[in-house]
């Protein structure tokens, strides 16, 4: 049976509005709601499943940050993970934090768990940087299967659905693997509180980056985080014709 | 408390002066479960004390100690359980659970019933190791915030099971009876509390349901009728009030006393009607239920033969601050619609937030509110403290969330205007469901009586005290020199009212003020009505609804006041609004109270009263209204 390893990433509620700080050095975090990264839900629902199914003996969930990142690896444990490694990086650190550091420190972890299967989310839906699972990969040596929404384990191999733009391609790797989850991989159940309540008592193994050997150094700097800019008033025309005329002025045809 | 206030009639109470019946009044009174001490000395020691703010209002005392600091309970492990359990149950009511298609169909969606057990739900209470997530008062109170917030039909389906169903097995379960009952009423078997009969309501002294030990002394026999039983239709295990014979240790004579038992539907014999119509709460099974010859083991006699009617009221008393706790809830969502609406409607060219009504109105919904979620912290942080004097506090928060909540969401839907009458807003389903709750658990009318009987009565034995110093002066100076500086104070007005100041932040010192005077002003009040009315205060109800109004609004002050305090002393992001929202409170619940505490001797008022009696009395004898229609037609 497999063992697997999902990554979860702490990440502001889906439903906040987003604040730049004054300085635009970044968000406003403090005090904000935070949970675990929607995707990063899906790849846990999927490891427990393959548990459930029994393809999976083990399922172990990391987080790489700052210590409230503990949050949502027993939100993962909630949900049925059985162990969490938690690899603990200090604030600043964490605000410079990039997929490439995160990747190391996944594969390095999932190389020490002897891990079969990495699953993580398609994307955090704070940075959007949709890079982790292909890094991951790329470390380890190991093939990867993104944008999963059919996962099927078996005989050694995992076939993969994944929704391209023309339809749907399937295609199969060979264990170990990388697999990232996209949207419709599945729906993930709610923690209960019995669980979560159990979940308190399950072990969460902490680490630090000097423990995996990852480099923490910044490979890129922020100059300046902008909100969008804010959409201009429109204005109501009083016919067709006007309107035609307005987009001809503003070149729009 | 429910139900013990037509149990004391002037026959009952000749006079206050008469220990042996005070004795006995105290007796019914505290049914209500609080825990008087029935001995009786002439030392100052023995007099019955409280650490209750409420009851020694009524001796023109103040007791802070359960007031100020505000509580703050839950040590960081309970905190970070808690923080953990908000998400998922938030989650679940919004994604799940849909309280306009629960109303619709009257029942709770299939789905959503089994979700909500899965989730633990219906077992925040009870100790983990029995199958329960073994939650603290105050985390029991933010859950059920949450509930109030989204769904209160689903609220009195888990209310009815966990706050009264099966809180008896908590309160008063044996060992035995807990390891027996607690897992069962964890994992699918839904439990209910059984009291309420054809005729017996209020007045549940009155109950006809008997239960008789069979002749082999294994069992007791049940035969009885309840009537609206939430979960009544549904619930497997039952906590059943009925009549058994006792014997009088003293007298020898047998007589009729409440015993509690725990019932199941698997004795056979039990049998129940269809679910009631409803105005609202539709989705919560409200049922008659029957038993026949219901045969139970005497091991489910659930705390004493004759202890039935102390088990019922501490129940119901030990359950109150949740229902003040959902509704706050239930306040906070509906207040976020209004100020929603507030926010983007225009008219006459503006948005109807810059509109003084409008602005009044939000205001007293944001200060009803602060209230109700205050005082609901407040008991259930002094519940978990330990506290056992917390029973008119508990019936006092019950009254003021229900009827805050109607005011609430009567407000929100009229700032919403025709939006707030439409089904798909949302509000006037909150609206119909709130309706129940100024009725159950107690009416608010017969709470209120408690409080003003409780009080009074904890005031009169403490005079009782005084009587008795005055017998043997030289030995108790010390008390009675105490006594008349006091009441010399008290007699000179406003400049000798007990200062709250040292307690609440600079900043409130003004409204401190206020309540301070309120304090001073009840004392004597008080002890007015008792000299002039004596027995007779028993039958004054225009006067004890008053009394009971000025003590609501007293403490609910001194609540705020404390809340606010703590918010400005850790300089929280809110506090200068929460000062707000005391000061004006402070400032019109003093006014109140002075006005109402006045009416106890305003000879305007007392006639007022007679002819209102007067009034009634013609309705009543005439069917209904008196005069005919103008037209004569
Ligand atoms: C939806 C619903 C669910 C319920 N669920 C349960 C349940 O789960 N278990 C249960 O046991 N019961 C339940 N009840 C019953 C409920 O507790 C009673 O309705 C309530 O106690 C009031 O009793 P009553 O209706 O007989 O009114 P009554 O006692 O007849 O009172 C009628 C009116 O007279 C007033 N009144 C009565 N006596 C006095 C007095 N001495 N002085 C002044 N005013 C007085 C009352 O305040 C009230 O306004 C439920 C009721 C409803 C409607």
């Amino acid at each position: 049976m497999a063992r697997v390893l999902v990554g979860v990433k702490r990440v502001i509620d889906y439903a906040v509005k987003i604040r730049v700080k004054p300085d635009k050095s970044g968000v406003v975090t403090d005090g904000v709601k935070h949970g675990l990264n929607p995707f990063d839900e899906i790849a846990v629902e999927e490891a427990v499943r393959l548990k459930e199914k029994k393809i999976a003996s083990e399922v172990i969930a990391v987080s790489c940050g700052i210590p409230q990142a503990q949050e949502s690896l027993r939100t993962a444990l909630a949900m049925g993970a059985d162990r969490a490694v938690h690899v603990e990086v200090p604030q600043p650190q964490y605000d410079s934090l990039l997929p490439l550091h995160v990747s190391k420190i996944l594969a390095r972890v999932a190389v020490d768990e002897k891990a079969d299967i990495v699953i993580v989310g398609k994307q955090a839906i704070d940075d959007d940087s949709n890079q982790t699972a292909q890094m991951t990969a790329a470390i380890l040596g190991w093939p990867q299967a993104t944008f999963a929404s059919e996962v099927t384990v078996a005989d050694g191999n995992v076939l993969v659905k994944r929704e391209v733009d023309g339809g749907l391609e399937t295609v199969k790797v060979k264990l170990p693997a990388v697999i990232s989850a996209d949207l419709r991989l599945n729906e993930p159940r709610y923690a209960t509180l019995p669980n979560i309540m159990k979940a308190k008592k399950k072990p969460i193994k902490k680490l630090t980056a000097a423990d995996v050997g990852v480099d923490l150094a910044p490979r890129q700097q922020v100059l300046s985080v902008e909100d969008p800019p804010t959409r201009q008033a429109g204005s109501v025309v009083p016919d067709v014709d006007t309107l035609i005329t307005k987009l001809k002025e503003k070149g729009h045809l | 408390m429910f139900k013990v206030y037509n149990k004391l009639n002037r026959n009952q109470l000749k006079t206050l002066e008469d220990y042996k019946t005070v004795q006995k009044t105290r007796r019914l009174l505290s049914t209500s479960a609080i825990h008087l001490k029935e001995k009786t000395s002439d030392s100052k020691k023995d007099v019955k004390q409280s650490k209750s703010f409420t009851m020694n209002l009524f001796r023109g005392q103040l007791q802070t100690s359960q007031v100020f600091p505000y509580p703050n309970v839950l040590n960081d492990e309970q905190t970070e359980t808690l923080t953990s359990l908000v998400d998922p149950v938030t989650k679940f009511f919004k994604e799940v659970n849909n309280p306009l298609k629960n109303d619709e169909i009257e029942t709770v969606e299939p789905n959503t019933l089994e979700g909500l057990w899965d989730m633990g739900a219906f077992s925040l209470q009870v100790p983990q190791d029995l199958g329960g997530l073994g939650l603290s008062n105050t985390q029991y109170a933010r859950m059920v915030e949450i509930v109030g917030a989204h769904d209160l039909a689903v609220g009195i389906v888990l209310g009815a099971h966990q706050s009264i169903g099966f809180k008896g097995i908590l309160l008063f379960g044996t060992p035995e009876q807990k390891a027996k009952y607690l897992p069962r009423v964890s994992n699918k078997e839904f439990a209910a509390f059984c009291l309420t009969e054809p005729s017996s309501g209020s007045d549940a002294g009155s109950i006809r349901t008997r239960a008789v030990l069979s002749p082999d002394g294994k069992h007791f026999v049940l035969n009885g009728n309840k009537i609206w039983i939430s979960n009544g239709g549904m619930a497997e295990i039952m906590t059943v009030f009925a009549q058994t014979p006792v014997k009088d240790e003293k007298t020898g004579k047998t007589v009729d006393k409440v015993t509690a038992f725990i019932v199941e539907r698997a004795f056979g014999g039990v049998s129940n009607s269809p679910p009631e119509k409803k105005m609202g709460i539709k989705a919560s099974n409200t049922a008659e239920v029957t038993y026949e010859d219901v045969k139970i083991p005497i091991e489910n006699v659930l705390g004493g033969v004759g202890q039935g009617f102390k088990v019922a009221m501490n129940i119901l008393n030990n359950g109150r601050f949740g229902m003040a706790a959902a509704l706050s809830g239930t306040m906070r969502s509906v207040t976020a619609k209004a100020v929603e609406h507030a926010t983007t409607r225009v008219q006459f060219g503006k948005r109807l937030d810059s509109f003084g009504s409008i602005q009044e109105k939000l205001a007293r919904m944001a200060m009803l509110h602060y209230v109700t979620e205050s005082m609901a912290y407040m008991i259930s942080g002094n519940m978990d403290s330990g506290s056992i004097d917390y029973h008119l506090e508990a019936a006092i928060s019950k009254c003021f969330a229900s009827e805050s909540a109607w005011y609430v969401c009567d407000e929100a839907i009229q700032i919403l205007g025709g939006m707030g009458y439409m089904k798909a807003t949302g509000l006037e389903k909150v609206m119909r469901d709130l309706r129940i709750f100024r009725i159950f658990e107690g009416t608010n009318d017969i709470l209120r009586l408690f409080v003003a009987l409780t009080g009074i009565q904890f005031a009169g034995s403490h005079l009782k005290e005084l009587q008795k110093a005055f017998k043997n002066p030289t030995a108790n100076l010390g008390l009675i020199l105490e006594e008349v500086t006091k009441r010399a104070l008290s007699s000179v007005g406003f400049s000798s009212a007990p200062s709250l100041s040292h307690l609440v932040h600079p900043k409130l010192s003004d409204a401190a003020n206020l309540a301070g005077q309120s304090v001073g002003l009840f004392g004597p009040a008080v002890e007015s009505l008792l000299i002039k009315h004596g027995k007779g205060i028993i039958d004054e109800q225009f006067l004890l609804n008053r009394l009971a109004q000025a003590a609501i609004d007293t403490y609910t002050m001194t609540v705020v006041l404390s809340r606010a305090t703590r918010a400005l002393n850790l300089g929280l992001p809110t506090a200068d609004y929460e000062a707000l929202l005391t000061q004006v409170y402070c400032s019109e619940a003093s006014d109140r109270v002075a006005s109402n505490l006045l009416q106890l001797k305003s000879g305007k008022h007392l006639d007022n009263f007679s002819k209102m009696s007067d009034i009634a009395e013609q309705m009543c004898q005439s069917g209904g209204l008196v005069q005919p229609n103008p037209l004569n037609l």
